[in-house]
């Protein structure tokens, strides 16, 4: 077993339950043992950077001096926390004038860790090859749109994604799982993501797009490794196809739950569960029904 | 010489603009130089999914900062709007960092006490920082109560849906009841006192 670093964010212990349970899950199907950062903090998010930069960048120096100290590389399963701490090694390695002393004094290398997306690190070729050797069975009938969102992979000069324009990670792997994925052109666009609370009408007006490009090209459901992509494609689903004026049925599943499904992990019918828009319907015509 | 015609209503010529380094200086101090760069080409206007919703183009914005026009970038939504995707500056041929300028010019913003255009997306984010200096992690479902609490109140239409859909999550398992936070805390109370005054 292979022991990686893991910083599983704030959303992760609440509202993303499924998606830590399937991390979990994937994690155990892939003989890996994570090792979660001890005591960190949550990443600021877009509250931070946008009020208080020095809070923001603080934040991030705390968890990537607490991050040094564990196995590598630290695999994070939120992109905004990812580029988060991304982002703060990029600033630090310019200066560290902002850092209290207290976080200072913690006495870092804070360009050490080495921090990985968690869907860049379980989509590797090895990681695809032994995905592959435990697959249970295809996952034919799925037609995926896989959605990765921007904050995995942009800006590249702070994420330093090869293919930032086109990522092809998730995609291999779930070919490689038998689900017949579909090409689009908006992988990568904006969810509105915490803009949510504040101004739904700006994330129903960009969600409403990627439905419509993902029914376009075919697809039968959506695919990330995000979960506030996740949560604003799944949680106002009905609303924002009555604005569209059409029906939308498009379960949104995290990689990793596919994974548990293709591998045969037990706990998936559950995770699956925890959705607002249920896969049992679009499964059951797949013939992949737990 | 050709006689002048009256202009109409909504269509008249603004007055000269005195373009003045003042907004580039002080972007500068706060850390974000790279506003002078842009050279006009609109490639971050282009992509930014967002424009549908934006009173000034990003391209403006870099504009007006260039050429100084506080008053009319000080009142705009956009820098709200932004939602910090990064497409712009992954785009820029001259790395302009937009979203973290649009950081800057909020912080500005916030610093003159200026009123705020979208009030609700700032109540968020302060909601939610306040959040994470209070424990070191955020709590969401204490988060989104007091943000309903503070805007539609709690017997508003926007309440009962959200608590519609916080019954939906939460017979999915997927509502935490008690906030957690760092065990060591120490460190959030310097952070507080370093953020006074706006953070930098």
């Amino acid at each position: 077993m292979r022991a990686v670093g893991f910083y599983p964010g704030c959303s992760l212990e609440a509202t993303a339950r499924d998606y830590m349970e399937s991390v979990k899950g994937a994690a155990e199907l892939l003989d890996l043992e994570l090792v979660e950062v001890p005591d960190w903090n949550c990443c600021g998010a877009s509250a931070a950077h946008s009020l208080d930069h020095r809070a923001s960048l603080n934040l991030a120096a705390r968890n990537l001096a607490l991050a040094q100290k564990g196995p590598q590389p630290v695999v994070v399963p939120c992109a905004l926390c990812f580029n988060r701490l991304k982002a703060g090694q990029h600033e630090l390695a310019g200066g560290r004038e902002l850092l209290l002393p207290e976080i200072k004094a913690m006495g870092a290398d804070f360009a050490a860790p080495e921090i990985v997306e968690l869907n860049t690190f379980l989509t590797s070729p090895r990681m695809i090859d032994l995905a592959e050797a435990g697959k249970k069975r295809d996952l034919t009938g799925l037609r995926p749109a896989v959605y990765y969102g921007c904050q995995g992979q942009r800006p590249p000069a702070v994420t330093g994604h090869p293919a930032h324009e086109n990522p092809m990670g998730i995609d291999r792997l779930l070919r490689a799982l038998g689900a017949e994925v579909v090409d689009w052109p908006f992988k990568t666009d904006c969810c509105g993501a915490s803009h949510a609370i504040a101004r739904p009408d700006l994330v129903h007006a960009l969600v409403g797009r990627l439905y419509e490009r993902a029914l376009e090209r075919g697809a039968n459901c959506l695919v990330t490794g995000c979960q506030m992509c996740q949560a604003n494609l799944d949680m106002y689903q009905e609303e924002i196809a009555a604005g569209l004026q059409r029906e939308v049925y498009l379960p949104v599943f995290y990689f990793t739950e596919l994974l548990g499904l293709a591998l045969g992990h037990q706990q998936t019918n559950a995770w699956l569960g925890r959705h607002m828009v249920s896969p049992a319907r679009l499964l059951e015509q797949s013939g992949l029904n737990l | 010489m050709e006689a002048m015609t009256p202009v109409k209503e909504g269509d008249v010529t603004s007055p000269p603009i005195r373009p003045s380094p003042d907004l580039l200086e002080r972007t500068r101090a706060m850390g974000e130089a790279s506003a002078a760069a842009c050279y006009g080409c609109k490639k971050c206007s282009n992509g930014c999914p967002l424009t549908f919703a934006m009173d000034l183009h990003p391209y403006q914005v870099v504009r007006y900062v260039q050429l100084g026009l506080w008053q009319r970038l000080k009142n705009c939504r956009t820098i709200w709007i932004c939602a910090s995707c990064h497409t712009c500056l992954t785009r820029c041929p001259n790395q302009v960092d937009l979203p973290r300028l649009m950081d800057v010019l909020k912080q500005m913003v916030l610093a003159e006490g200026a009123p705020v255009s979208e009030e609700r997306v700032l109540l968020f984010h302060r909601l939610f920082l306040d959040e994470v200096l209070k424990r070191g992690k955020v709590f969401e479902g204490g988060l989104m109560g007091r943000y309903l609490f503070k805007t539609d109140g709690p017997f508003s239409p926007a309440a009962r849906k959200n608590a519609v859909l916080g019954w939906q999550m939460f017979k999915r398992g997927r509502i935490k009841l008690l906030p957690q936070g760092t065990r060591d805390r120490r460190w959030l109370k310097a952070l507080r006192r370093a953020g006074q005054g706006g953070g930098s």
